[in-house]
């Protein structure tokens, strides 16, 4: 049999005043698999995911989870998802426990059986330890974590996670990550928005760049990263008169032309194989030419949009550009 | 396909016994944060205790006398006032929920919608009891002695001045639901209740007042209740103003429920 889709849209609008938020964006994601939504802030993406799991209702355009209409079978729906807010849609003043008690309670459990699975979810989600206490005394992580656990309680075939990762710390990061891949491995269907592309690259199937309300580009993370190229080596020269020398040797050496950037002293430089930065690095000392600073930046969201929108991304999103500097 | 098809076959959706279960669920939710932050309760607990012993020394030699002779005007006086004031919590409470990330998660699980406003509702008849005990409580001992005397009719005063509370909050319910800040529904639901409840007959004869408050104060709802109360626990009797601030009361549910529904449903 033909599988049905878990997520179809189509020409889905919602419209705030005269903003047009979500402009027709089109979705269709598969069963079991991540679907990633890629785009900075006030690019539509959680208005897309609030209609999707019934929270919003479209102006335009209609979708389908699992083959039931969002408008019209609101309730079909609601049995079918989970939903992670971008902001942590739990109660503050109660304990983790609680929490998942009163939503396994709303959502048909008995008392027993409820107090068990917020006992599995907690186990599960590492926060067993913190079971008793008010969330208020919680880590962002953490809250992130039982935020999610409370989405799992039914085990829903489709879950939204609307910026699971934002504000995190790297290492809470990573474990979230772990989460979600786990999820996926059980059989589920995640629909994750995200500012990082790094993030969308390690978790999604399949991304959705989104801008201005709508989709401008999708694919799979190589499509993507293929539009945007590769990562490029940063350099700022301790003495500015030594460009053009720097800009000649790096041409020979690598075969490649690095932009340069005279009031600052930087030399951008395309860089396709790591290892060569080490031939780079001693091509240049040869040269008597000394560094200030270097660093390798990989691709951006930022790039992504140049790349595929042509004009850049809110400076939000720019701040937020992965930048490993290292001082020389 | 077939484990979706199972969900949604295992979760039967919205008869009366499953909204009723969610409601109790949310009441239990609610009940729940008054027990992590028992200040919530001050108003319902050192309120009434306070005033009782304030309202009682400072005016009983002045307005009856000495103050076993106040205390039977009084208590029923403040009770009323206390619980109806403590029904404007039930908006504020309802206001501040809906604007955090936990009602979007009670939006989106498939659960009656009307469910936390229905839950809010019945978790705060928990507080107006807290109150109505307390006060009563305090009036015994301090020597209202009708209120343990007449134990039964005390109860059935309590309850009466619980279920005109329950009414009321619906109203300020509705406020919640159209304010913008939880805020703005404490300030306007004070700047309505402080003249009701004071211009009535809760401290003072209404004779004693000047003609025009006098007329007020006689029409008000508030005295009316404060009435049936006192004839309920003093005079063990039931008048005409048990059975109008019942009707009052039914008159406001029926007026303001579909209101609130209907306001709540929008927003939800």
């Amino acid at each position: 049999m033909a599988t049905i889709p878990a997520i179809e849209a189509q020409g889905l609008v919602k419209v705030f005043g005269d903003n047009r938020a979500v402009d027709g964006v089109d979705l269709v994601v598969q069963p079991g698999t991540v679907y990633g939504v890629l785009g900075p802030n006030g690019a539509g993406k959680t208005t897309t995911i609030s209609m999707l799991a019934t929270l919003l209702k479209p102006d335009g355009g209609s979708a389908r989870v699992f083959g039931h209409d969002v408008a019209r079978e609101a309730a079909t729906v609601r049995s079918l998802i989970g939903v992670t807010g971008q902001y942590a849609s739990v109660d503050e003043t109660l304990s983790a426990t609680e929490n998942l008690v009163v939503f396994g309670r709303l959502l048909g459990l008995s008392g027993k059986q409820a107090r068990a699975k917020s006992v599995e979810l907690l186990e599960r989600f590492s926060l067993t330890e913190a079971a008793k206490r008010p969330l208020k005394k919680f880590s962002g992580g953490m809250r992130r974590r039982l935020d999610l656990a409370a989405s799992l309680i039914a085990q829903p075939p489709l879950i939204f996670l609307d910026e699971p990762t934002t504000g995190l710390d790297p290492r809470t990061r990573a474990q979230m990550w772990d989460t979600i891949r786990e999820l996926v491995a059980t059989g589920s269907t995640v629909l994750l928005t995200t500012q990082y592309l790094d993030e969308a690259d390690q978790l999604a199937d399949r991304i959705a760049v989104i801008d201005r309300g709508r989709v401008v580009a999708e694919g799979t993370a190589d499509d993507l990263k293929a539009s945007v190229g590769t990562a490029s080596l940063q350099l700022r020269l301790a003495d500015g008169g030594d460009l053009a020398v720097a800009e000649a040797r790096i041409r020979n050496l690598l075969g490649v032309q690095p932009v340069a950037s005279a009031e600052r002293a930087w030399l951008t430089v395309p860089l396709q194989d790591p290892e060569r930065v080490t031939d780079l690095l001693v091509e240049l000392r040869d040269a008597g030419i000394r560094l200030a600073e270097f660093g390798v930046q990989k691709p951006t969201l930022d790039e992504v949009f140049l790349a595929i929108t042509g004009h850049e991304a809110d400076r939000s999103t720019a701040e937020e550009a992965e930048k490993e500097q290292v001082p020389a | 396909m077939t484990a979706v098809a199972s969900i949604a076959a295992a979760q039967p959706r919205n008869g009366v016994t499953r909204i009723v279960g969610q409601s109790l669920t949310m009441a239990y939710r609610g009940l729940l944060k008054v027990r992590r932050t028992p200040e919530q309760l001050f108003d319902v607990t050192l309120q009434p205790i306070i005033f009782t012993v304030m309202f009682a020394y400072i005016f009983g030699g002045a307005i009856a006398g000495n103050v076993q002779d106040y205390l039977p005007v009084l208590i029923p006086g403040i009770l009323v006032q206390t619980v109806v004031t403590g029904s404007v919590v039930t908006g504020v409470q309802l206001r501040e929920d809906m604007d955090k990330g936990v009602f979007d998660r009670f939006r989106s699980l498939p659960i009656a919608r009307i469910s936390p406003l229905a839950g809010a509702l019945l978790a705060d008849t928990v507080r107006y009891a807290i109150a109505t005990t307390l006060t009563f409580v305090v009036g015994g001992i301090m020597g209202y002695r009708q209120v343990f005397d007449h134990l039964g009719w005390t109860v059935a005063a309590g309850l009466l001045v619980i279920v005109v509370a329950w009414a009321l909050s619906w109203i300020f319910a509705l406020f919640g639901m159209l304010a913008r800040t939880a805020g703005s529904v404490q300030g306007i639901s004070f700047l309505v209740l402080f003249p009701l409840t004071f211009l009535s007959n809760a401290f003072v004869q209404t004779r004693t007042l000047p003609e025009p408050l006098k007329v007020f104060a006689e029409i008000n709802p508030v005295s009316h209740l404060i009435t049936a109360v006192r004839t309920l626990v003093n005079d063990q009797q039931v008048t005409g103003d048990v059975w109008l601030s019942l009707l009052g009361a039914a008159v406001v549910v029926a007026v303001f429920a579909p209101l609130t529904v209907r306001a709540y449903m929008r927003r939800a």
